[in-house]
């Protein structure tokens, strides 16, 4: 809860992000529009971005007179008639709805993080510029145009530490270096945006809650580079933000924050947004210029770097997202005060997409050098059921399962690459002991085999022959000789391959095999799946702890499951397919694997 | 069914004709036809500096462009890893069995289209089901065949 003294107009504040709307924000938006009309409330209604707490979206802020901030979470448009009512109209604050960051699970969520990246998500509303400027917006750039030389803004970038969050990890300073150094009369800055991690959304949601930090960003990178040309290419999956995008870029130029002349200087600088069509290779660098070219995205050999040769054959800086929304902080509070944050080589913050099996699942934001565990149960609150965390996967197809075993480790580019994971774009996705890990490793493999784009033999066919061993594994078909075979075969894929997909491809099942052998040889020699997920290695059974509340019956579905109300219940192990609805939908840890 | 190529014409006339406007193009004609037919690939190749094979490459390239029909509505069913662990194989197998298609395929009555993707960036909310541009997340079985139905109703 936060307050100020001034007196305000009140507000009701709704959260409209892509995941506030899958949550059901629309509905409570029209609701909140609706009865402000009917009534003739004096209450502004306005909109925002993703305030991180996805696990209870939808989310609604009500700023009262007195300028205090009231956050309902898991709004319905039920619930939101009752606040209007009880406590806009009357003043009598719903405290049961109220998610007050001072106490339980909010607090809890939130009393590790440092916001830096999502300072202004699900606070600001995207759409308005007036907004981002309210909140410093737009002062770093002036800044630099006005009082800084380029070198003196990559000084800056580089004392400050910070390191590209794409995955990599290369040094941001050093990489604008290269770029201010290149020959070259035009020069681009691109802006990676291809999200395509499964599980991973920190990039969707910056752009979707405060795209003018990312184009600010890219600015800044453009005068320090000198550069006056920029795309941001955006996975067209992403509707929303690519929308938010055209509009800020529009908005930014009409006032004179983009264009040409910018803070009367003489700078110059226009940003064009390219939809991605779907390529998870076009995260590369290279294949992401090729693909921004017209052609398809097929990575090529690097050097020359883009930073000498990129976009169109131009010097061209890439950087992700993340990276980007992070320059106007940077320049606004100084190096110093990121690098005061986070280890020795790893500073500032880390943007992390927490899912999965997780009771706080959304977006977290940590200094570097907190531990994994910090993070999955502090923060993130564990799983939230009576099972316990298996693993945590980072880094998507490129990254590894990172045992419980190992969560003392800390959030660090190296600490997390010793542990055959990499720190990657952000994504987490948890996982508990229904989780299977020959199945996850199997389920990356089908992945980076359909995304490999063919170039590299052992890339393209290599993917192929570790998907088909790992399918048959799954299948109960596995041989003794299979692990070595996966061995081998990760090996070769990971020194022959041109780019980061294919090198990292076999990541997954290196990890798994490292930290979960076991559940390979029990599926290859007992034709066991304990995790209840491979079908032809399982059977479910239902416990005498079973009280009969007929859930799983009535969630079954080919009705496999007998029994009467308050009677144990049974499952016909004919009809049973195994799908595992039963033990999802059990309260009472009744239904197990036999 | 006879397509308007002369719809083609207008989205090259309004973009361009250079090399580096094949996804743009592609992805204009997709939006006016719903796929990208054949005889749309050989009119672009007429009408820009670009050949029939480039145009192709970049088609079967990039996931996102459809070389056959589609039915009105595109129910995808994310399988991202957070709805691959919490049962995106349930939701495709519920989706197969209410709409009376494979995944992949079209309805008898070309009202949908059933297909997995990648991940929608959801995945605080998984299992996710994305039909056109709207989101639904915190499915099950169930929940996901009332997803059509709901929308059946709405007409």
């Amino acid at each position: 809860m936060s307050t100020t003294n001034n007196r305000v107009k009140p507000a009701l504040v709704v959260g409209m992000s892509t995941c506030n709307i899958a949550a059901g924000a629309q509905e409570v938006y029209d609701l909140c529009q609706e009865t402000l009309t009917e009534q003739k409330l004096d209450v502004e209604l306005r909109i925002t971005g993703c305030l991180g707490m996805c696990y209870a979206e939808p989310q609604v802020q009500f700023i009262d007179a007195d300028g205090t901030t009231h956050l309902y979470a898991n709004m319905t448009a039920t619930r939101m008639r009752k606040v209007i009512a009880e406590h806009v109209v009357d003043g009598q604050p719903r405290d049961k709805w109220i998610a007050n960051p001072e106490e339980g699970e909010t607090k809890a969520l939130l009393g590790k993080q440092k916001r830096i990246v999502l300072d202004n998500c699900g606070h600001i509303d995207p759409d308005q510029l007036d907004d981002y400027l309210a909140v410093d917006g737009y002062q770093a750039l002036k800044t630099v145009l006005t009082e800084k030389s380029p070198t003196e803004v990559i000084d800056i970038m580089s004392a400050s530490g910070l390191r590209g969050r794409g995955g990599a990890g290369f040094p941001t300073g050093l990489k604008w270096k290269f770029a201010l150094g290149a020959e070259g009369d035009k020069k681009y800055i691109v802006c990676n945006a291809d999200e395509g991690d499964p599980g991973a959304f920190m990039d969707r949601t910056t752009l979707e809650s405060d795209p003018h930090a990312v184009l600010e960003g890219m600015a800044i990178g453009g005068f320090a580079t000198g550069a006056d040309e920029a795309y941001i290419y955006c996975r067209a999956e992403y509707p929303m933000a690519v929308a938010r995008l055209h509009r800020a870029i529009a908005e930014a130029e009409e006032k004179k924050y983009l264009g040409e002349k910018i803070f009367g200087t003489d700078f110059n600088f226009t940003i064009h947004v390219k939809e991605g069509a779907g390529a998870f290779v076009c995260g590369e660098e290279t294949a992401l210029l090729a693909s921004i070219e017209g052609r398809r995205g097929m990575p090529r050999i690097r050097p020359p770097f883009p930073a000498q040769s990129g976009l169109f054959g131009k010097p061209t800086t890439i950087n992700n997202v993340e990276t980007w929304a992070n320059v106007p902080w940077i320049i606004r509070n100084g190096a110093d005060a990121f690098a005061s944050y986070g280890t020795e080589k790893s500073k500032g913050t880390k943007v992390f997409a927490l899912a999965g099996k997780i009771a706080r699942g959304g977006l977290v934001e940590v200094p570097m050098g907190i531990t994994l565990d910090e993070i999955i149960h502090e923060v993130g609150g564990g799983t939230g059921t009576s099972r316990q965390v298996k693993a945590v996967q980072m880094g998507g197809p490129s990254g590894g399962c990172v045992p419980r075993e190992l969560f003392n480790t800390k959030i660090d580019y190296d600490e997390v690459n010793k542990t055959g994971a990499i720190m990657g774009s952000g994504g987490m996705v948890v996982m508990d002991d229904t989780t299977c890990m020959v199945d996850v490793a199997r389920y990356f493999l089908d992945f980076t085999q359909l995304e490999s784009c063919g170039k590299c033999t052992f890339c393209r066919i290599g993917t192929t022959r570790m998907l088909e061993i790992l399918t048959r594994i799954c299948e109960g078909k596995g041989k003794a000789e299979d692990i070595d075979t996966l061995e081998d075969l990760a090996e070769q894929i990971r020194t022959t391959s041109l780019c980061g997909l294919g090198q990292t491809a076999p990541n997954p099942v290196l990890t798994t095999l490292r930290y979960f052998r076991k559940e390979y040889e029990e599926h290859i020699h007992d034709h066991k799946c304990w995790a209840g997920k491979c079908r032809n290695l399982c059977s479910f059974e239902i416990t005498d702890q079973c009280n009969g509340c007929m859930v799983c019956k009535k969630n079954c579905p080919v009705d496999a499951i007998t029994g009467t109300k308050k009677q144990k219940h049974i499952i016909d192990q004919e009809a049973c397919i195994q799908c595992g609805v039963c033990r999802d939908f059990c309260k009472y840890d009744s239904v197990v694997v036999i | 069914m006879t397509l308007e190529l002369s719809k083609v014409d207008a989205i090259v006339e309004k973009m361009g004709t250079g090399p580096q406007l094949a996804i743009p193009i592609l992805q204009a004609v997709q939006d006016e036809f719903r796929y990208v037919p054949v005889e749309v690939i050989e009119r672009i190749a007429e009408k820009t500096e670009m050949t029939e094979s480039q145009l192709y490459g970049v088609a079967t390239f990039y996931t996102q462009f459809r070389l056959d029909p589609v039915g009105e509505k595109i129910v995808k069913v994310c399988h991202g890893t957070a709805c691959h662990v919490a049962g995106a194989e349930g939701i495709t197998e519920s989706m197969e069995t209410r709409l009376d298609v494979k995944d992949g395929e079209n309805t008898a009555d070309m009202k949908y289209t059933l297909s997995s993707v990648a991940c929608v960036g959801c995945c605080s909310l998984a299992p996710v089901v994305m039909v056109d541009e709207k989101t639904f997340g915190r499915l099950d079985r169930k929940k996901a065949a009332k997803v059509i139905d709901n929308i059946e109703k709405e007409g």
